[in-house]
């Protein structure tokens, strides 16, 4: 695989949250406003980074059996860093995320990547995997975050531009999220159905 | 009675799944079958209470006492995954029968957002008024929080089973329709808002 397809892979077909269905829980929980969506996938690429490129340091010494333990750790300390920066720098941030930047922990993405890829290549690839995979849950959020932000409160990035009259609340409350990335996930499959279907024609032809 | 409003709201009202987001995986991944997904809602009611119970004591009498709350997120995900390991082994000897039903559940409960979640949040705020930070209400309400995912994930899993047999477009097929399913069931849910 070449390094420009390890970098692009997570951004479109291989892309955690709508086509691998990992990370769901900040998928949904955040995307209320296109800032909170940026904030929650900076700090998602952050530590999905900086934990690919610790992983593919240690890959060497860290002995195979007690594996996943060790990955925690190395995770849930970039996870701790990042949320007392957060709370130290962008308060506001930490308020409307809450509880979701320790649960990055707990996101399959990160312990995934590491499982399935820093664990088994060098640092440099590791590198544009964990970039490539950051950027493409933070495409996705930042996705999902318009569409309910422009329907649900009528703004976009807090600068409203249809009256609070016109709003469809539901798009901002809890049924909203299910359904929008429902529907974004069923377009995004189907998008590449067709794209894969029309690969498949021109080789066709060719032959 | 403070009890019982603490705990209608954290079963109905603050569904865990369907208001709070947590614990969508298991929510998604295990819920084709009715039977499964009681046994998940099971083995999160065992986890989660023993889970918040562990950290809950650990935050009184060492995180507070010590002052290092900022190692929170470390604490308690090692506690966590080795509790769980340990509920494993001790299921395994102790009662096999329960093992068969729980253990193919218990590995993928490590990485459930729900049973850190709640374990975070039940240190954040108060969860009656008036009470401060305690090791019962907390343990409590993680007890009703686990019901609340059961109720959520099994009356999903009788909807999903349904949905096998519904001819839908090829892309919507899967997670999609499942999502927008739990769209709708989340919308009946906020019927219960303002009960508590």
């Amino acid at each position: 695989m070449s390094k420009w397809n390890i970098l692009t892979k997570g951004f479109f077909k291989e892309n955690p949250s709508l086509i691998l269905v990992l990370g769901t829980c900040p998928t949904l929980a955040v995307t209320t406003s296109v800032n909170n969506a940026i904030g929650m996938g900076a700090a998602t690429t952050f530590v999905l980074l900086m934990s690919n490129i610790l992983i593919s340091l240690l890959k060497n010494v860290i002995p195979d059996k007690v594996r996943i333990p060790c990955f925690i750790v190395i995770i849930a300390t970039f996870v701790s860093m990042v949320d007392l920066l957060i709370q130290g720098f962008v308060p506001a941030l930490s308020a409307s995320l809450g509880v979701f930047i320790p649960l990055i922990v707990v996101n399959c993405i990160v312990l995934g990547r590491a499982e399935a890829f820093a664990s088994k290549n060098g640092v440099w690839d590791s590198i544009l995997d964990g970039l490539g995979m950051g950027i493409g849950f933070t495409i996705s959020l930042i996705l999902i975050a318009t569409v309910r932000e422009v329907l649900g409160a009528g703004a976009f990035m807090g600068h409203q531009f249809i009256p609070a009259d016109y709003n469809i609340l539901i798009f901002v409350l809890a049924p909203g999220a299910f359904i929008v990335y429902g529907f974004i996930m069923a377009l995004v499959r189907h998008i590449l159905n067709k794209v894969e279907a029309k690969r498949k024609a021109k080789c066709a032809v060719a032959k | 009675m403070e009890y019982i409003l603490m705990i209608i709201g954290a079963v109905l009202v603050n569904n865990i799944i369907l208001v709070q987001f947590l614990g969508i995986c298991p929510f998604l991944g295990v819920s084709n079958k009715v039977s499964t997904a009681l046994g998940m809602g099971m083995a999160v009611v065992f986890v989660m209470t023993l889970a918040t119970l562990v950290t809950a004591t650990l935050q009184k009498y060492v995180l507070l006492p010590f002052q290092i709350t900022y190692l929170q997120t470390i604490v308690f995900i090692l506690v966590i995954a080795s509790l769980v390991q340990m509920v494993e082994i001790v299921l395994k000897k102790v009662s096999p029968p329960l093992y068969q039903a729980l253990g193919v559940f218990l590995p993928l409960i490590t990485t459930n957002c729900a049973v850190l979640g709640v374990a975070i949040k039940v240190t954040e705020q108060e969860l009656i008024k008036g009470h401060g930070f305690s090791i019962l209400d907390s343990t409590l309400y993680a007890v009703a929080v686990a019901i609340g995912f059961t109720l959520a994930i099994v009356i999903f899993a009788g909807l999903r089973e349904q949905l096998e047999l519904v001819d839908i477009p090829k892309g919507m097929k899967g997670v999609p329709i499942a999502l927008i399913t739990a769209g709708i069931l989340a919308m009946a849910f906020m019927g219960f808002a303002n009960l508590v």
